[in-house]
């Protein structure tokens, strides 16, 4: 599904609606109003049966946004504002982060394939003919499916002259890359949270908006409003989300409320140089390949889908720990709360420590338009220590790979490859690798397709942002002299901190 | 047919950027050849329209100082071939 869809922009008013009522301190009182007020033009068209199932369906996508898992939602006329209140007076958040609005999942029919009029009724007949299970008959001139003998392997519809034969998947089942999602007794969806890696691809894809993530912004305005000092670590693809420039986009969120903000593009320096260094003394071991560990749904991959990759998987950190590690050091009174286009890092987040809350693009985009806030009209301002062209590279395929490489002694040979998107057929590829059958020696895998700049919870058009990602990337300090010093320095790899000089803007 | 020239502004402020304005930045990709060279094609700093809620919703583009609130690319190419006298 595109990117940009209604669905998705419903999601991000409601954002902007609480957002707004939370900064004027009218959270309580006023959100029970959000359902009226965004169905109250007189020409609204409703989406569901009426406008009552329309309203009852952003209640629940307001629990979401609250913060709430939604599965065993019933309404027993509870007002939102005492959920509200529940939201603002946790000090933590819980998993798992993602949730299904029962009310708004169509409970779509299992995938099928269907005869539509276009049917011709041919002498050839080719999907009686080809049809392996015999479920394709011809009644009153025309081809009919039995659904009950169908297998839906598709064979009738691709050998279909007329394009005759469609097929209505259920959108979010298809896009699930490791098979988390199915029905239960009422055909409503469900996540297996045992299987779910966290991609994310079930909330873009559903054309109901009805899988969401659970919002932290109101903890994170809370935390706030409570005197908290907050630092924002922002994720590399970020810089992409804004038609700005990184100085910019400091200033906007110094004046959104962070008392500190770090680029975890300087994480993602640390990372790709650590990352060279265990992978030159694997490839000196006589290991066969080795792969990537920044994506966090690919790591939730391994873990419960391909156990047996797990020793091939990096043991470097990911740049988000790193860049926590250093605002930890600096600022240890501040709640570090990291900023990214990715649904996993929330999981990430909540499994470490140093993390503290984990915001979307889409959160923060909406907090900005919340308070007025444009980017490009902000001051530029300079970061206190920028990050360089490699780890500013990390939010596109190829990119860590890339960043790895610019580390690595000259004469460890390095066949890398990609991993662009994780889909039911790439990870058939990953299987492959973990059974001997690697074709390179470092996999760079990437759970969205194009990397993280078209991660699950970007505003931006992936195109867009990368080509603004790469222009910043580029104007940004280069690895290849430090290369160099790297390949003749001995390293280790467990170095605190980069050795790598720090650019000035 | 006259040459005409019709100038299209997509607001890129973070309003419109949010509620999915930067889709109108490929709108070059959807352009035919049939109207190559009759466009200037701009993309600004914040028009100031998500300011005003008579304006309509975000996000905004302009045609020929035509205002299109919540624009698409099929939108706008609809308003450029109405100015063009090319529907």
């Amino acid at each position: 599904m595109h990117y940009n869809n209604n669905a998705a922009l419903v999601k991000r008013e409601l954002l902007i609606s609480l957002i707004k009522l939370m900064l004027e301190d009218r959270l309580e009182e006023g959100i029970d109003k959000i359902p009226y007020e965004m169905t109250r033009d007189p020409d609204y068209q409703p989406i569901r049966c009426c406008v009552h199932h329309d309203r009852e369906i952003l209640k629940s996508r307001l629990l979401a946004r609250l913060g709430f898992s939604v599965e065993q939602y019933v309404d027993d006329g509870t007002p939102l504002s005492v959920y509200a209140r529940e939201a603002l007076a946790r000090e933590r958040i819980s998993a798992p982060i993602l949730t299904v609005l029962d009310d708004a999942c169509n409970a779509c029919v299992k995938t099928q394939f269907m005869v539509t009029n276009a049917c011709q009724g041919c002498l050839a007949r080719p999907c009686m003919m080809n049809c392996p299970k015999k479920a394709v008959t011809i009644v009153d001139g025309h081809a009919v499916i039995d659904n009950a003998k169908c297998i839906n392997c598709g064979i009738c519809q691709q050998v279909c002259p007329y394009h005759a034969i469609i097929k209505i998947p259920v959108p979010c089942e298809e896009a699930c890359p490791v098979g988390a999602i199915s029905k239960d007794a009422n055909g409503k969806e469900r996540i297996d949270y045992e299987k779910c890696i966290f991609c994310g691809n079930c909330m873009r894809e559903c054309p109901f908006g009805a899988m969401m993530d659970k919002s932290q912004i109101i903890d994170v305005l809370a935390a706030k409003k409570r005197g908290k000092k907050l630092a924002a670590l922002f994720a590399p693809a970020v810089a992409g989300q804004f038609k700005a420039s990184l100085g910019k986009l400091v200033s906007a969120l110094e004046k959104a409320g962070f008392d500190a903000v770090y680029e975890v593009a300087r994480g993602a320096d640390i990372t790709a140089e650590k990352e060279a260094h265990e992978f030159a003394e694997q490839m000196e071991q006589g290991e066969p390949f080795m792969t990537t560990s920044c994506c966090p749904a690919y790591v939730e991959t391994v873990r419960k889908h391909l156990p047996e990759l797990k020793k091939r998987v990096s043991d470097t950190k990911t740049p988000m720990h790193y860049t926590a590690e250093i605002a930890a050091n600096e600022k240890p009174d501040h709640l570090r709360v990291f900023i990214g286009p990715c649904l996993a890092k929330r999981k990430e987040g909540i499994d470490d420590p140093l993390v503290d809350y984990v915001l979307s693009v889409e959160e923060i985009g909406a907090l900005f338009v919340a308070m007025g806030i444009d980017v490009a009209e902000m001051e530029e301002k300079n970061l206190d220590q920028e990050a360089l062209a490699g780890g500013r590279s990390f939010a596109w395929s190829g990119g860590v790979s890339t960043a790895v490489q610019a580390y690595l002694p000259k004469h460890i040979p390095f066949k890398p490859e990609t991993i662009d998107g994780l889909t039911k057929e790439s990870f058939r590829v990953l299987k492959s690798w973990s059974e001997g059958k690697n074709t390179g020696n470092l996999l760079e895998v990437m759970a969205c397709m194009g990397g993280c700049v078209a991660g699950p919870s970007t505003i931006t058009n992936p195109k867009v942002a990368t080509m603004q990602l790469r222009k910043i990337a580029e104007a940004s300090k280069g690895v290849e002299a430090t290369a160099e010093a790297s390949a003749s320095s001995k390293t280790p790899a467990s170095t605190p901190a980069p050795t790598v000089p720090v650019g000035v803007a | 047919m006259s040459e005409t020239i019709v100038k299209v502004v997509v607001c890129s402020g973070t309003a419109c950027y949010v509620m999915g304005g930067s889709e109108l930045l490929l709108l070059d990709d959807h352009i035919p050849a049939k109207w190559k060279g009759r466009l200037e094609l701009e993309g600004s700093p914040c028009l100031g329209y998500c300011k005003d809620k008579t304006s309509g919703k975000a996000p905004f583009a302009m045609v020929d100082g035509e205002l299109i609130p919540q624009a698409t690319i099929p939108e706008i190419l609809r308003k450029i071939g109405e100015k063009l006298g090319d529907r």
